[in-house]
């Protein structure tokens, strides 16, 4: 009742933010769906990595590493490199090991052959995530279909940066609020993305957003 | 468990904020530094090179400032923000990101008289050309796009006549012309009109004054709403274009949905300067904790003294969208329901002199060139902040001769009402 009275309050302060949903929607996830995702994964293989220092890619793979993931380029155009110590290999077939997540760094004509390939690894990844930009409805359910949970157009070191407040060192709003003193982040250190979420990994204005650029194209 | 929405007054004094992780001190410390230590030379390098999250120099970002930046843009409803040292920077470091010499942007012509200045003046001599329209004409914001237009600038509740815009129907226009609506919410606050909510894709504010509310420090914001394309097309180099000084980094690909804010930083604050102090940013964060409460009462006071005013013999007319039958009401009902601001002007049928004299008859209101303060203050823009426009212009603004400018404060409106008595008698 409570909970009713102060939503009906809270929509006409802010407008439509906040969707409930029984079935997965892939304009907006919880909080609690992509800090479940980052704090449970460990191995993340990264398609479409880049040794360029430029490169969004690139940003990502450092952070994440910093970060205490367990990090795996894939690249066949840089099979022989290393990035940040790390060897590239050409496919996911090529890593030879388990891994729980894919990160995919490529846009969204490209996202289903990778999928697909996905779907051929054993074991399974437990989550296949799109870059910032990157979509693909019908890739993201056949992944689901396998049980694969599936994040698009996001990225994780902003995700990450964001449910730990250190985006907001960036002037980013996190959308999250705390009264807990933080610990000191130091290298390398996993931090706490248990932060009060203030709705959902989306702004008032996200949808709109969202709308202004499938019209646009 | 499903995500919580806490309300405004909660986001008011805990956006951004947490207890100091080294000290555990509750309050935002003052972080009164120049410069941040590195952790190593790797560290350094992914700062510069914006691979980080962190601290370099507080030209470029101050823990301090930054937890003003996360409030602020809460309260907006914003994917980020930048504080820089005043209003008036605020609007330059926006401007910059968007235009080239050569290009055009469309401006309200009801602004603040320094806005208007900037633009005819300090802007042009960038080769940022300003076009003029008019909020009670929508089809003047229209029939002024051209191909060299790269931004729609407007006020929510204008300085000083106490009009309110249809910040929609200026939105659509910028929709169609595919550029972004910039909106200055000084005078309305979040608290009153949330111009993202209505379709604006920027909102600066001068910081100092309702948001900061207490008249003891200049600072200024920008506010990302995150819902505008830059890479649609090339009209925004700055930040759809490969950065040279970044070693070829694309803000917008980089940064998705706060990339704007991004980019008024590390190309608009870093470049040119005007960075805010910390301390500034502590006065205004205090000030911001009790925004709702303080701005409930600015409109309940300014309200009851436009309503006096309107029935006294000596005032021609009271400019003041909160009262029925004013021009504005409609709209101020549609986008402010809860207040029309602290901001109006009237008119004495007494022209010019009696303002003069007025003004200097008052006791308790000071006679001064700001708005926003926990007190009342009074002002005649056509001697004072519209003084350098021509008679034309003054009118068109809302500061004719015969106008009288009150921001009131939060002392008790009993108090107020007197002194205008005694100062009209
Ligand atoms: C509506 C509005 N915008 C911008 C400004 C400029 O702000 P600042 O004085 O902080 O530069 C003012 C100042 O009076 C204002 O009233």
């Amino acid at each position: 009742m409570v909970r009713d009275a102060r939503k009906g309050a809270l929509l006409t302060m802010r407008g439509n933010i906040e969707h409930d949903r029984t079935s997965m929607n892939h304009d907006t996830y919880s909080d609690d769906y992509i800090r479940g995702i980052l704090n449970s994964v460990k191995v993340i293989a990264m398609v479409g990595a880049s040794p360029v220092d430029a490169r969004p890619s690139y940003f990502a793979f450092k952070y994440l590493v910093q970060r205490g993931y367990d990090m795996i380029p894939v690249n066949p155009g840089h099979v022989g490199k290393t990035l940040l110590g790390r060897p590239f290999v050409a496919s996911l077939g090529d890593i030879g090991r388990p891994f729980d997540m894919i990160d995919i760094f490529r846009s969204s004509a490209h996202i289903m052959p990778v999928v697909d390939e996905a779907l051929t690894t054993a074991p399974l990844p437990k989550v296949i995530w799109m870059q910032l930009g990157a979509r693909d409805d019908a890739a993201a359910a056949k992944a689901e279909a396998a049980g694969i949970k599936v994040v698009m157009n996001r990225c994780p070191k902003i995700e990450y940066g964001r449910l730990s407040s250190e985006i907001s060192w960036m002037g980013v709003n996190s959308r999250t609020i705390s009264a807990k003193r933080a610990p000191i982040p130091t290298q390398g250190m996993r931090l706490s993305l248990n932060r009060t979420s203030l709705g959902g990994a989306a702004t008032t204005a996200a949808d709109r957003a969202a709308k202004n650029k499938t019209e646009s194209s | 468990m499903t995500d919580r929405l806490p309300g405004f007054s909660t986001l008011a004094v805990h956006a951004g904020a947490q207890p100091d992780p080294t000290t555990g001190a509750r309050a935002t410390p003052i972080y009164q530094t120049t410069s941040f230590v590195f952790n190593d030379a790797d560290h350094a390098a992914s700062l510069f090179g914006l691979q980080a999250f962190g601290n370099i120099y507080t030209r470029i970002g101050n823990p301090t400032n930054a937890v003003l930046e996360e409030r602020v843009a809460a309260l907006e409803g914003g994917t980020a923000a930048l504080v820089v040292a005043s209003g008036h920077a605020a609007q330059v470091v926006v401007l910059q990101q968007l235009l080239k010499p050569g290009d055009e942007f469309i401006a309200a012509r009801k602004l603040y008289g320094g806005s208007i200045n900037q633009f005819t003046h300090a802007f042009k001599s960038f080769g940022w050309n300003v076009v003029w329209a008019d909020t009670d004409d929508i089809g003047s914001f229209e029939r002024a796009v051209t191909p060299h237009t790269k931004a729609i600038f407007t006020e929510s509740i204008a300085n000083p006549g106490g009009t309110v815009t249809d910040i929609e129907a200026i939105a659509a226009v910028a929709r169609k012309a595919g550029v972004p609506l910039i909106v200055d919410n000084t005078l309305a606050t979040p608290y009153l009109i949330r111009p993202i909510d209505h379709g604006a894709d920027i909102v600066v504010h001068s910081l100092t004054k309702f948001l900061g509310g207490h008249g003891n420090s200049i600072g200024g914001v920008i506010v990302d709403a995150g819902t505008f394309d830059w890479s649609r097309d090339n009209k925004y180099p700055m930040l759809s274009e490969p950065r040279p000084e970044y070693h070829g980094i694309k803000i917008h690909e980089t940064f998705g949905n706060f990339a704007f804010a991004i980019a008024c930083r590390v190309l608009g604050l870093r470049d040119l300067g005007p960075a805010l102090s910390p301390f500034n940013a502590f006065m205004i964060l205090t000030g911001i904790e009790t925004l709702p409460l303080r701005m409930q009462k600015h409109c309940d006071n300014a309200k009851a003294v436009a309503e006096y005013l309107a029935g006294h013999p000596a005032v021609a007319s009271v400019n003041y969208a909160g009262l029925e039958g004013d021009k504005y009401h409609s709209v101020a009902r549609k986008y402010c329901p809860k207040g029309a601001g602290a901001v109006f002007t009237f008119s004495l049928k007494g022209g010019f002199d009696a303002g003069v004299k007025l003004v200097s008859n008052l006791k308790l209101f000071s006679h001064l060139a700001n708005v926003g303060d926990t007190r009342s203050l009074v002002i005649h823009p056509a001697s004072t902040t519209h003084s350098q426009l021509d008679d034309a212009a003054k009118v068109k603004a809302g500061a004719g001769p015969d106008i009288v400018r009150l921001s009131i404060g939060i002392e008790d409106k009993e108090d107020l009402i007197a002194d205008l008595e005694q100062a009209l008698a």
